[in-house]
């Protein structure tokens, strides 16, 4: 199979303007084969983009730029309006859905659908379950190592499922009931004013010596280092890894987008690639230890990696 | 509706040791749950846990008088190491354990396979929080019991005890987080184990306590700091989502993600039972003893006050959790969110 770079969900509250001039800008100048959109982390947010005609414009001008769109669900699922919303995504006839809560699997088991990267998919035998149930597409957890993911790789290409891995962007760590958002300003979920629209990239929080730390997005907490496995792209894709995610942030995702595939189709080295990337202007380190076995905040060198 | 009597609650109490799988049974627990000494269970630590030999004998222990044993397989296996799991469920089944607890999808499905008798618990590492995703284990895996993430009201939990096929069973006293169980990395973030494939959180080996030269006390896991403590503060196990941190929202350092409490629900007790869970969830595998005798007698007394149709003294639930703070977690009301 061809090796793609994709497009990841947006996960933050971008005002509804800027998120639709994004994605023109990417179906006009990125180079990804596929884009995921939909709202995945809070349900409140739905009104501003996902409910309007704009988000169906933006799906029109990427499947004219020749992208496949694949609509993403919510990853929690708990309250009446959150059940209502997965709901209604889950009958989206003729769209191709990717699934971040079990609760979608009631709707959608037998159907072909995509399992999303906020799913516990550890192990060979819950790929194969999943896979004979529909599944045809498995979009990886960051934390998981080299040794696991070329285990997964070898069981998804002879399942003939596509399998995909974040190599940039912010990674998710963790999910709550709770707005941490909201916490910070003094607020509730109920009454949050949207204030989680003020961080592009999500709030930062450091530790109480000052070192930046993790980022906050409403319900969901993310590392403060950029995941960048630009580095091990080749290698993955000779182990059976399909697809490559870049994950939307505020920096040029263009540039980003560019340099990935470039360094993905051979047409630009990974040191020249990676070079780039950090003149891009980023405001946080990089960071590989998940895939290295190691610290996920930590940075390690292709060379130092284990046999 | 129909006036039905509510269903008395089984209490599920932990087992870190042998002993305290004894104390626990003697003090009036229906249930205890207790893993064995590797990575299949969530509390995967030093001086924890059973042997296969001390698991037999604990089974036997409960059985002969009259209590369930429940046994912790709430990791998930991380590929081309399955087999660890699926020999421990074996194993379960063999030595006659009353039910597993269960996350991932493919130790479901080996136990479903494999022992058609056995009773699969649906681990909160499962994080099912809706009737849809609960009735999709029940469908696919004919999943006994839910274990409710502690993220529910107890209105939520009335109406998905209305709602889906298969008993509930809700914490009530012990750890209190909001992070969704089973969705979390932040100690892999940092420490390079992962709470969901080697079942650490906050692994005691990667912590450190740091005096600094102006007498507080710093905190530290995997070498980032967790927390700072003035000399009068009395320093807390430096756990993420138990820290604290700065923002621009904010002066000075706040618990981002929730304040060290535990979770103690004595005064809901009534209302849950009237909700119609099916089991009650003590916390606390790591805990002492003297601990898990002294909780588990004191709501066992309650459970039988409530449904002899007389006031508990709630007075005496809240004071097990004297000296510390505690709170009614989510169940009260949905302000916390």
């Amino acid at each position: 199979m061809q090796s793609e770079l994709t497009l990841g969900p947006n996960l933050f509250h971008w005002p509804a303007e800027d998120k639709r001039d994004f994605y023109y800008r990417i179906a006009d100048e990125s180079p990804v084969g596929t884009v995921y959109l939909g709202e995945t982390i809070c349900s409140k947010r739905t009104p501003f983009f996902d409910d309007t005609d704009m988000i169906e414009q933006v799906a029109d001008r990427l499947a004219r730029a020749g992208k496949r769109v694949v609509w993403s669900s919510l990853s929690e699922v708990v309250i009446r309006r959150e059940r209502r919303l997965l709901e209604a995504w889950s009958r989206q006839e003729g769209r191709e859905l990717e699934v971040n809560n079990t609760a979608a699997l009631m709707a959608l088991s037998g159907t072909p659908h995509r399992i999303g990267g906020l799913m516990n998919v550890y192990n060979e035998a819950t790929m194969d379950w999943l896979a004979r149930r529909g599944a045809t597409h498995f979009a990886l957890l960051p934390e998981l190592p080299r040794h696991v993911l070329a285990v997964l790789a070898e069981t998804a290409t002879r399942l003939g499922v596509s399998l995909e891995v974040q190599v940039f962007g912010r990674a998710s760590l963790a999910l709550s009931a709770r707005c941490y958002h909201a916490r910070a300003h003094g607020r509730t979920k109920d009454n949050c004013q949207f204030v989680c629209g003020e961080d592009a990239d999500g709030m930062r929080l450091s530790t109480m010596e000052g070192q930046p730390f993790l980022a906050i997005n409403g319900i969901q907490t993310l590392s403060h280092g950029y995941l960048d496995l630009m580095e091990d792209m080749v290698d993955m894709a000779a182990l059976g890894v399909t697809h490559f995610r870049a994950m939307p942030q505020s920096c040029d995702m263009v540039a980003v987008t560019r340099l990935y595939d470039a360094v993905l189709r051979g047409e630009m080295g990974a040191g020249e690639g990676g070079a780039k990337l950090r003149a891009l202007g980023i405001e946080a380190p990089f960071v590989n230890g998940f895939y290295r076995g190691r610290a996920g905040a930590d940075w390690v060198p292709r060379q130092h990696e284990p046999a | 509706m129909t006036a039905t009597l509510p269903v008395k609650p089984e209490l599920v109490c932990p087992a870190g040791t042998p002993a305290a799988l004894r104390t626990a049974v003697d003090a009036g627990a229906e249930n205890v749950y207790c893993g064995y000494q590797n990575a299949t269970n969530a509390r995967n630590f030093a001086g924890l846990n059973f042997t296969p030999d001390e698991m037999a004998q604990g089974i036997r222990y409960a059985h002969d008088r009259g209590a369930k044993v429940l046994i912790t397989l709430n990791t998930f296996p991380p590929a081309g190491r399955v087999d660890l799991w699926t020999e421990m469920a074996d194993l379960s089944a063999r030595l006659g354990a009353d039910a597993c607890i269960v996350a991932d999808i493919a130790v479901a499905d080996h136990i479903r396979r494999r022992h058609p008798q056995m009773r699969i618990h649906l681990s909160v590492q499962a994080a099912a929080s809706s009737p849809e995703a609960i009735a999709w284990y029940v469908r696919e895996f004919d999943v006994k019991r839910v274990v409710l993430p502690r993220i529910m009201t107890v209105s939520e939990i009335k109406g998905l005890v209305d709602e889906i096929p298969c008993e509930v069973e809700t914490f009530i006293f012990g750890n209190h987080g909001l992070m969704v169980e089973g969705r979390c990395s932040l100690t892999a973030y940092v420490t390079g184990q992962s709470t969901n494939m080697d079942g650490a959180c906050s692994p005691a080996a990667c912590v450190a306590y740091d005096q600094q030269e102006d007498g507080r006390l710093a905190t530290r896991l995997g070498g980032v700091m967790i927390d700072r403590f003035a000399p009068h503060e009395t320093a807390g196990y430096p756990t993420i989502c138990k820290g604290r941190y700065l923002s621009e929202a904010r002066d000075g350092g706040y618990y981002a993600f929730e304040e060290p409490v535990s979770l103690n629900a004595a005064t809901m007790l009534p209302e849950l039972i009237r909700a119609g869970v099916h089991a009650f969830k003590i916390e606390g595998r790591q805990r002492s003893r003297a601990y898990v005798r002294k909780v588990v007698a004191a709501f066992r007394e309650a459970v039988d006050t409530v449904m002899a149709g007389d006031e508990p003294k709630l007075a005496d639930l809240v004071a097990l959790t004297e000296g510390q703070k505690h709170t009614e977690g989510a169940l009260k009301s949905k302000t916390w969110r």
